[in-house]
């Protein structure tokens, strides 16, 4: 499509609209980015040049990677980062294994109780199970403090499950059949004929979980102890709360963090985002829409 | 199959069970059969405590303030991007706002103090020019609609996705028709864009009305501490402090049933009301 798609019908908009559209647009660009920047810019920035211009910058004058270097020094921040890469990993494979087989059961039709999984599934939509009934299902369980704790309560999405049993949904049925009439049995036809198709809609629902297990830090405030801390949980203690981070390097216990050190641990949460960020662009308005629509 | 019903019975069926214990006085010790059945008297506590009510009101203010700024932003952003003729500025734009969504609520208020915090970008700028700064973290008078912007900045540009959508799906005919017949670009969104969205923006009023009672834990939970109770304590937080942090587990169970139950009663008030209306609904 050219960069203009004007139909023949629409008037020409006038100059005034025009520019009010554009500014419009502008300011929401910049609303969006600007923050990301000023991050970005104080982490790269010395400790001396942040407390002269008042806590932050737009532009380094000496770019160092100092602040990185200490943090990745401390320790706390590196295990951290473990902890959330092993999380995110484990979790995505654990959640998408469960995710595909129970959607592939209940796309096709004559599978022994379908509909009523379906529906005792769809149920859990509209009535969430509370914070404290689950915190005592996974003490129960002796879960707290295990890693399981950060993956298993929240194991599968019933929305990315729509969504995939959607997906299937759509392949034709004449592929199930000539699998069937080769002598394929359900799980040779789920992973020659069903998966291959789905490309898309397993890459969006994966990244989905991949963000979702990526960005969590509530389950591991409560369940687990500050040694297992994923980077996020960090994040919240030493960046929002102020707190101290004991082995900063820094060498200056009576304070917290410096301004430098919170803006890299934030960059460092951010990064992976920013990276599967255009993967996932590329896929995902038609994987929510498929899903959206059917639900 | 199989593991995935097995996971929904445990940690959805198994702890929908477990609300038995806001019936119960639950004694970590005696466990989760054995503590003693206590009646509804979590409830009458729950009911009979002031800082419950409090809870109740932030959520109910929190929510009405949410339903009129932020819920008709997606909208607004997505018929801004929708009348842009260049794909090409529309796709960029569309990368950028979509960026938010993708970032933690840890990310999202710790850039928000970043930006508005008392050594923030917005009080140098100001204090710079010589104007007196704004304390706005921190403020407990500003904090619901600082709330509100968070959430418009996360979430405003993800929502369009789906308005975009059915924009799309308009029958371009209805446009080229009304514009023979003189229709100007406002009468034509009245009378054919309107129209033909309704039905969506219904679908997503039910869906938030339905989820109203959920204000955004994880975001209110974060700034909790720099403004108090007094301003940001939701159900949500009430349950998480009576419950787990004082350990009071009945009363913190109770709380969150009530809201569970209030919360399917209004999707199916809400369902109920738009097919009175002639309208779809989430369900049949």
């Amino acid at each position: 499509m050219s960069a203009s798609a004007r139909p023949h019908w629409m008037e020409r908009p006038k100059k005034a609209t025009m520019a009010a559209k554009g500014v419009a647009l502008a300011v929401v660009v910049v609303l969006v980015l600007v923050p990301f920047l000023v991050v970005v810019a104080t982490s790269l920035a010395s400790q001396k040049e942040v407390i002269k211009n008042g806590g932050w910058v737009l532009w380094p004058q000496h770019p160092t990677f100092e602040a990185y270097r200490t943090m990745f020094v401390g320790g706390i921040v590196t295990h951290a980062l473990w902890v959330s890469v092993g999380v995110t990993v484990v979790g995505t494979a654990a959640s998408m294994a469960c995710t595909v087989m129970l959607a592939y059961a209940l796309a096709r039709p004559r599978v022994f109780g379908g509909k009523p999984v379906l529906l005792l599934i769809l149920f859990t939509f509209l009535f969430p199970p509370g914070m404290i009934p689950t915190y005592l299902m996974v003490k129960n369980l002796g879960l707290l403090n295990n890693y399981v704790a950060l993956i298993a309560p929240v194991l599968i999405s019933v929305f990315n499950l729509v969504v995939l049993r959607g997906f299937f949904q759509s392949i034709p049925e004449d592929l199930f059949e000539a699998a069937r009439l080769d002598g394929a049995g359900n799980f040779r036809i789920l992973l020659t004929v069903v998966l291959p198709l789905s490309k898309a809609a397993l890459a969006v629902v994966s990244l989905f979980y991949a963000v979702a297990y990526w960005n969590s830090w509530f389950q591991a405030s409560i369940y687990m102890n500050d040694d297992h801390w994923p980077l996020q949980q960090v994040l919240r203690t030493y960046v929002l709360s102020g707190a101290q981070m004991a082995d900063n390097g820094a060498g200056d216990s009576a304070m917290s963090a410096p301004q430098t050190i919170q803006m890299a641990v934030l960059v460092v949460a951010t990064i992976p985002i920013l990276l599967i960020y255009p993967f996932l662009q590329k896929y995902f308005t038609k994987g929510v829409l498929t899903g959206a629509i059917k639900s | 199959m199989i593991p995935g019903v097995v996971y929904f019975l445990v940690f959805h069926y198994g702890v929908l069970f477990g609300n038995i214990i806001a019936f119960k006085d639950y004694v970590p010790f005696d466990g989760f059969f054995g503590s003693a059945w206590v009646g509804v008297s979590n409830f009458t506590s729950m009911f009979g405590d002031p800082a419950f009510w409090h809870a109740a009101l932030n959520t109910i203010e929190i929510a009405v303030l949410q339903l009129v700024f932020y819920f008709p932003a997606p909208l607004g952003l997505a018929l801004l991007l929708h009348s842009l003729t260049s794909t090409t500025i529309r796709r960029v734009v569309q990368s950028v706002v979509y960026l938010p969504h993708f970032m933690s609520w840890v990310i999202v208020v710790a850039l928000a103090q970043q930006m508005l915090g008392d050594t923030g970008v917005l009080n140098s700028a100001l204090s710079g020019s010589g104007l007196h700064t704004v304390d706005i973290i921190g403020n407990p008078t500003l904090f619901k609609p600082l709330t509100v912007l968070e959430v418009i900045w996360k979430d405003c540009g993800w929502g369009t996705i789906i308005f975009l959508a059915s924009l799309t799906q308009v029958d371009e005919q209805l446009y080229e028709a009304s514009a023979i017949d003189g229709a100007g670009p406002w009468r034509r969104f009245w009378h054919v864009t309107l129209p033909a969205i309704r039905p969506i923006i219904i679908l997503l009023l039910i869906m938030r009305i339905g989820d109203i009672l959920s204000v955004g834990f994880e975001q209110i939970l974060l700034q909790r501490n720099s403004v108090g109770p007094q301003a940001a304590e939701i159900i949500d937080t009430f349950v998480y402090y009576k419950g787990l942090i004082a350990g009071n587990f009945g009363l913190g169970a109770a709380a969150g049933l009530v809201k569970g139950v209030i919360g399917a009663i209004l999707v199916f008030s809400a369902n109920r009301v738009s097919h009175r209306l002639g309208e779809q609904g989430v369900y049949s």
